[in-house]
């Protein structure tokens, strides 16, 4: 029996999109399913425009972007339908209830009440929001708002979920909550493409990083390959120990190279 | 001179750089070119309101204090003044409810009654400011075609903006003592729709019930009214002798004021910091939806969007406050349909031109809210919907509420005249649609909560949309008398919505 899964939830060509520079310039990125995906960079490196033209909320200057093998510029809807897109700032309707916002999204996403109701239960309890599932999210707190946007990004049980900076500002608590919900989805086959400047996080939970820098790509692999593309075998304060570096000095290394040699 | 930190008077510099930076950025949207665009197109509306002023008030410049004169000036007096009372509440609500730098001075070690004191007075000094625009043309013109005399009438608008804030920060924290710091913001609201519109409806409904006309003028000039009215010695026409150069007039009415604006500033201000940490309570607090939970309804995107929007709308107090300031001038037609239902005249040709009107400008409000006023935008977008289903869906959920709050009017007017009610139907479908578009076309992101900011962010859809439903409205006017006359202000009307969609911005396709 062949296995009908895509072997890529993810693959984009040669994608640019301008604004006053470059904001992305001829990337290159593919993602396997049921991979979890940390993409890194600095500050104004293009990754939140990459995500938003992934998630179809902006358009690309050239190049393609396929998710599941469907062309999601040619057909943007049967794209959506696959994916969930959570941003840093979850926004939310604050004179909704979480209940009802999830209503709200299965009816976006055309769902069955019969699937969606108990679906949207599942999710309120798993995120600890089951108490405040009658309550409008106006009184949230930016933690709770976030796992609300969660939920709602997982009630039609995406095959893509695209996350930026999910976990800015949460607490302890929250953002291990997050962390246990993306994980499981993973484990279930689904495929996780988030940005962080948490390193640690994406050290421990990715399975592949991206580190991205002036729109383009610049480095990818697992972290003991970009600790060999960047030469930090070692950490550079630890090389009496032996001790192997750290996401943060392969990084910052990666970032230091020039542009070519990248 | 240099006022040392914490004193009044350097509270008093921060707010006054604060205020003229914000006037500076809402006119010119951060770009020098369009702040001089903007000063020349304010130089040519003052000198427009000049000629203006001149039609309208220049033979009257040289009028005596008689009962007549003194009648009409006190009716003007009183309707702006109850603007300013209205205006003046929504700013001391707002200045309740903002975060913005509370935190910062709350937490700081100064004296916060300070602020609050020079923030009050602001309020005042804003009112006044905000009535120059439109009454300077006409006190100018008095002047120049009566005497300096007419110089009082700027005395007594800073007169009218310190009695009206006084009185506005007065009727706030009563309100806040009373109702709480969670339903202030919103009685507060509708509390200030209603007097802003109480006294033009007052004045209308008096005079559909009086003369059968909805013209408020008819009955500020009748003899009956002027005749009951006390003498011209009574104390109740020192405003309008004070504006008529009356020294004594002036000087008390003055004095009066500043000293009402004094002490409710000394009594109100060292306790402003407790009420908006009151206020600030409210956020964070929860609402529980005490609905019984019902099952998930097997919806469509369509009808899902539709009702998401009327229901963040009917959860809103302040935003249905916000709209009912134009729901109010309704009261008045509908007067004149009751009145004039057995009576077959004319009054019908009145009512049609103020229902579409009305219908446009709150198609207008409605839809910047559906529209621009998404507050998960990036959701919505996410969604396997097309753009343009998604801008269909909110278009369906203005319109279905235009015609909820129309459509009795509209059936009642039907067993009058249908004809009336034929023509009214087409006029308030055809304003809103167009008001709906001209807010697509300039649609931008924006909280909901930024709705009262909504004029700022593009004059042009403003006027545009204003224009566009003045007309409809007097297409809908002609059209009800004869049908081929209402070409030419309906090809008029067409032009402004068209020109409006050539100089819209174009957006990009997502």
């Amino acid at each position: 029996m062949h296995d009908l899964t895509p072997p890529f939830a993810l693959e984009i060509r040669d994608l640019v999109k301008r604004f006053d520079r470059p904001a992305v310039d001829g990337l290159n990125l593919s993602v396997r399913s049921g991979e979890f995906y940390a993409l890194l960079g600095p500050n104004g490196a293009g990754k939140t425009t990459t995500l938003r033209m992934i998630a179809g909320l902006l358009r690309p200057d050239a190049g393609s972007i396929r998710v599941a093998g469907i062309d999601a510029l040619a057909d943007p809807i049967a794209a959506k339908r696959l994916m969930a897109w959570i941003s840093d700032e979850p926004m939310i309707y604050d004179k909704l209830t979480p209940r009802e916002y999830l209503e709200f999204v299965a009816g976006l996403w055309s769902l069955a009440p019969a699937f969606a109701e108990p679906r949207a239960q599942e999710l309120l309890s798993w995120l600890d929001l089951a108490p405040h599932a009658q309550e409008r999210c106006e009184g949230f707190s930016k933690g709770m708002r976030q796992k609300v946007a969660l939920a709602g990004a997982l009630i039609h049980e995406p095959t893509l979920i695209i996350l930026d900076e999910p976990l800015t500002g949460l607490d302890a608590g929250s953002a291990r909550q997050v962390k246990s919900v993306l994980r499981e989805r993973v484990r279930a086959g689904g495929t996780v493409i988030m940005t962080t400047h948490i390193l640690e996080v994406a050290e421990r939970m990715a399975d592949r990083i991206g580190v991205i820098a002036r729109g383009r790509l610049i480095a990818e692999g697992t972290l003991d390959e970009l600790r060999l593309k960047a030469g930090t075998d070692e950490a550079p304060c630890a090389e009496a120990s032996g001790e192997q570096a750290s996401l943060e000095d392969t990084f910052l290394a990666l970032l230091a190279q020039p542009a070519e040699a990248a | 001179m240099i006022a040392a930190p914490g004193t009044t008077l350097w509270f008093a510099r921060h707010e006054w750089r604060l205020a003229w930076r914000d006037w500076l950025a809402m006119m010119s949207g951060g770009r020098r070119k369009r702040l001089r665009r903007a000063v020349i197109a304010i130089a040519i509306f003052v000198l427009f309101m000049h000629f203006v002023a001149y039609w309208m008030v220049g033979p009257y410049a040289d009028a005596a204090p008689d009962k007549a004169t003194l009648v009409a000036i006190t009716g003007s007096i009183l309707l702006s003044w109850l603007l300013m009372i209205s205006q003046a509440m929504e700013s001391t609500t707002r200045a309740f409810y903002a975060r913005s730098d509370l935190d910062l001075i709350l937490a700081s070690p100064v004296a916060a009654e300070k602020i609050f004191a020079v923030r009050i007075a602001a309020v005042a000094a804003s009112m006044a400011m905000m009535a120059l625009p439109l009454a300077a043309p006409f006190i100018d013109i008095l002047i120049a075609r009566g005497s300096w005399r007419w110089l009082g009438a700027y005395g007594l608008i800073a007169a009218m903006g310190a009695t009206a804030t006084a009185l506005a920060v007065g009727l706030s924290v009563a309100l806040f003592r009373v109702v709480g710091a969670r339903r202030t913001r919103f009685v507060a609201q509708v509390v200030a729709a209603v007097i802003g519109a109480a006294f033009v409806i007052g004045l209308q409904i008096a005079a559909i019930l009086s003369f059968g006309t909805i013209s408020r003028v008819s009955l500020l000039q009748s003899r009956s009214l002027i005749a009951d009215m006390p003498s011209p010695e009574s104390l109740i026409w020192w405003p309008a002798r004070a504006a008529l150069g009356d020294g004594a007039a002036l000087l008390s009415v003055l004095a009066v004021s500043l000293a009402m604006l004094a002490a409710v500033i000394a009594i109100v201000a060292p306790r402003f910091g407790e009420y908006a940490v009151t206020a600030a309570g409210v956020d964070a607090s929860s609402v529980v939806e005490v609905r019984r939970t019902t099952a998930f309804q097997a919806t469509s995107p369509s009808r899902a969007l539709r009702s998401k929007e009327w229901t963040l709308l009917r959860r809103d107090p302040w935003l249905v406050s916000q709209t009912l300031m134009q729901m109010l001038y309704l009261i008045p037609p509908a007067v004149l349909l009751w009145r004039s239902f057995n009576g077959g005249n004319g009054a019908y040709q009145l009512l049609v031109p103020v229902l579409v009107m009305a219908a446009g400008q709150l198609a207008g409000g409605l839809a910047w809210l559906a529209i621009s006023g998404e507050d998960s935008p990036d959701l919505v977008a996410a969604a396997p919907i097309s753009g343009s289903f998604i801008v269909r869906a909110k278009i369906e959920a203005v319109l279905g509420i235009i015609a909820v709050i129309f459509t009795p009017l509209v059936a009642v007017l039907a067993i009058a005249s249908p004809w009336h009610a034929l023509v009214t139907t087409a006029g308030i479908a055809i304003a809103a649609t167009a008001a709906t578009s001209i807010q697509l076309w300039f649609r931008s992101q924006a909280k909901r909560s930024q709705f009262r900011r909504r004029q700022v962010s593009s004059r042009l859809a403003t006027f545009a949309e204003a224009f566009s439903s003045i007309g409809w409205a007097a297409t809908a006017a002609v059209a009800a008398a004869s049908l081929s006359l209402a070409i030419a202000p309906a090809v008029l009307a067409l032009l402004v919505v068209a020109g409006t969609w050539l100089m819209s911005p174009r957006p990009q396709r997502a």
